[in-house]
């Protein structure tokens, strides 16, 4: 077994060696511009990369010509939210998210409340999960948008596209997702689920990091965009710059594979996240799940480990590579927005782990790391005075703490 | 984050881990920090009552490995010191000796004021 292990899938992946090979012809023999109309370097690649965009929107139930290369899901999500924003303002100017969604959604949302839109962040439960009465009420006359993600990138809970695609399409607003944790993950068909718009992005999935693109659906109905960027007018009009193309061919490979094992490879990775979380509670007490226990994607589990610091734990499992919602690790110091918007108390996501699993995850690597973060969260309680002070039977919400 | 050597080595050996008997007249036990800062320390110090010097002191430390290790090196200082002499150790002065980066000041201040209430708490036990 190699170390460190990598259990941070979420955050990225290797590039699978087959889509590696893919690529390669494209960076020296076919480097033509497939904007170039005019000799055979250019119509090489434009077959190419026409080839790509087919299999690309095949796998989402799309058509090739709605598919919108860009640089990486937070230019498609700044384009989707952005662009409709711009193109329907006189329609309206409501737009409708949650607070867990990725910063690539809030962000730009919150640029457009700056210029006198008007933003609805849905409530979320406990698990993550809204409320689609809640969302279904919350539509009104002037509402443009509704961007809901797919799967949490942090809490792995999933989002019911259909239901939701359901009740945008029968109210008539434009129904976006940022699907970056859900493609090639989950099974997403655009028509079955009346999306719009869905993001997406090759490094999550085995492809190039710089690379992703945009769903935007061309009829029943057209959905129109205003660009962000301007230039040559590529991609319609709607994302100027010469093509990514061995990115592209790259992603379209990294799809294909994805796709060719999603269900087995789900039911594989369910199993080993299910391995994890059963032998880490069969040993630790106050451990907690974050998210939802089943409606998640098949290679998140977030935990928390009460009374146990996340950075001081990852610094006691330094040969595995997993991440924390802990303030210590972000630049803002202040613990992860999500686990917040939950409900989850600050001192439970200051403790928070998520292993993110994938294609090259082994058994042997689950049980090692099962046994790696036993002992180091054992050994760290032995040093915790909150976990002293609960084996005494101390309630922590009644003490007075001196903050600073 | 890169952690200094003096971060780690506290970190994975840490000196004086443990609880003194809190109700014992001769022990001052300090705890400092909130469980939603991520950040708590309890520190504790065993006085000689004739000399005032600190004959023991233990610490538990919820937090970062930069708070476990300013916790430990406190432990570490204030051993052979009089009580007096424990109260002027600055939080600085910890920030030198593990090379802490500006973002881990706060938890060489919490040691510093670990050490203080735990003395604090000494002679509000033993005011004469």
């Amino acid at each position: 077994m190699k170390l460190p292990i990598y259990l941070d899938y979420n955050a990225t992946t290797p590039v699978d060696p087959q889509v590696v090979e893919a690529m390669m012809p494209f960076f020296t023999e076919s480097f033509g511009n497939a904007a170039s109309r005019n000799h055979a370097f250019g119509w090489q690649v434009e077959r190419v990369v026409e080839d790509a965009r087919e299999s690309i929107g095949s796998a989402i139930g799309a058509d090739g010509k709605e598919i919108v290369f860009t640089s990486g899901a937070t230019e498609s999500d700044n384009l989707a939210i952005l662009g409709v924003a711009e193109f329907y303002q006189k329609k309206g100017k409501h737009i409708i998210t949650s607070p867990i969604e990725h910063k690539a959604v809030i962000d730009p949302c919150q640029a457009l409340e700056q210029r006198g839109y008007e933003i609805t962040f849905l409530d979320v439960d406990k698990d993550g999960c809204i409320d689609l009465k809640q969302l279904e009420e919350s539509i009104r006359e002037d509402t443009i948008l509704v961007s809901l993600m797919a799967g949490n990138n942090e809490i792995g809970t999933l989002n019911p596209l259909k239901e939701i695609g359901e009740i945008t399409r029968s109210k008539g607003v434009i129904f976006h997702t940022d699907a970056t944790q859900g493609v090639g993950k989950i099974p997403i068909d655009v028509d079955e689920m009346k999306i719009d718009l869905l993001s997406m992005t090759a490094h999550k999935m085995y492809g190039p990091k710089g690379v992703g693109a945009l769903y935007v659906r061309r009829k029943k109905p057209r959905v129109r965009l205003s660009p962000i960027m301007f230039g040559g007018g590529h991609e319609r009009g709607m994302r100027s710059g010469t093509l990514n193309v061995t990115g592209i061919v790259g992603f379209a490979k990294a799809l294909e594979l994805s796709i060719s094992e999603i269900s087995s490879e789900a039911e594989r990775l369910i199993g080993l996240r299910q391995r994890l979380f059963e032998r880490l509670s069969a040993e630790l007490d106050y451990i907690f799940l974050n998210g939802h226990p089943t409606q998640r994607l098949p290679n998140n589990l977030n935990l928390s480990f009460g009374y146990v610091e996340g950075e001081s734990l990852m610094m006691g499992v330094s040969d595995l590579a997993v991440s924390s919602g802990s303030a210590c690790t972000s630049a803002s110091l202040e613990p992860s927005y999500v686990l917040r918007a939950l409900g989850v108390g600050d001192d439970l996501a200051h403790s928070s782990i998520r292993f993110g699993m994938g294609r090259f995850t082994k058994i042997e690597e689950i049980d090692y790391t099962a046994d790696k973060m036993i002992v180091a969260v054992k050994r760290l309680r032995e040093m915790s005075p909150l976990y002293e002070m609960v084996k005494e039977g101390v309630d922590l919400s009644t003490v007075e703490w001196s903050s600073h | 984050m890169a952690y200094s050597e003096k971060v780690i080595d506290h970190y994975s050996e840490p000196r004086n881990v443990g609880s003194l008997d809190k109700s014992d007249n001769s022990v001052g036990t300090g705890l400092v920090g909130a469980p939603e800062c991520g950040d708590v320390m309890k520190l504790q110090i065993q006085v000689d009552p004739e000399t005032k010097e600190i004959v023991d002191a233990k610490f538990k430390t919820f937090g970062c490995g930069s708070a476990i290790a300013s916790s430990s090196l406190a432990t570490e200082w204030v051993k052979g010191k009089n009580i007096d002499e424990a109260m002027s150790i600055q939080n600085t002065e910890i920030v030198e000796e593990l090379s802490l980066p500006p973002v881990k000041i706060h938890c060489s201040v919490l040691a510093e004021d670990a050490i203080k209430a735990a003395i604090t708490d000494y002679k509000s036990r033993n005011q004469d």
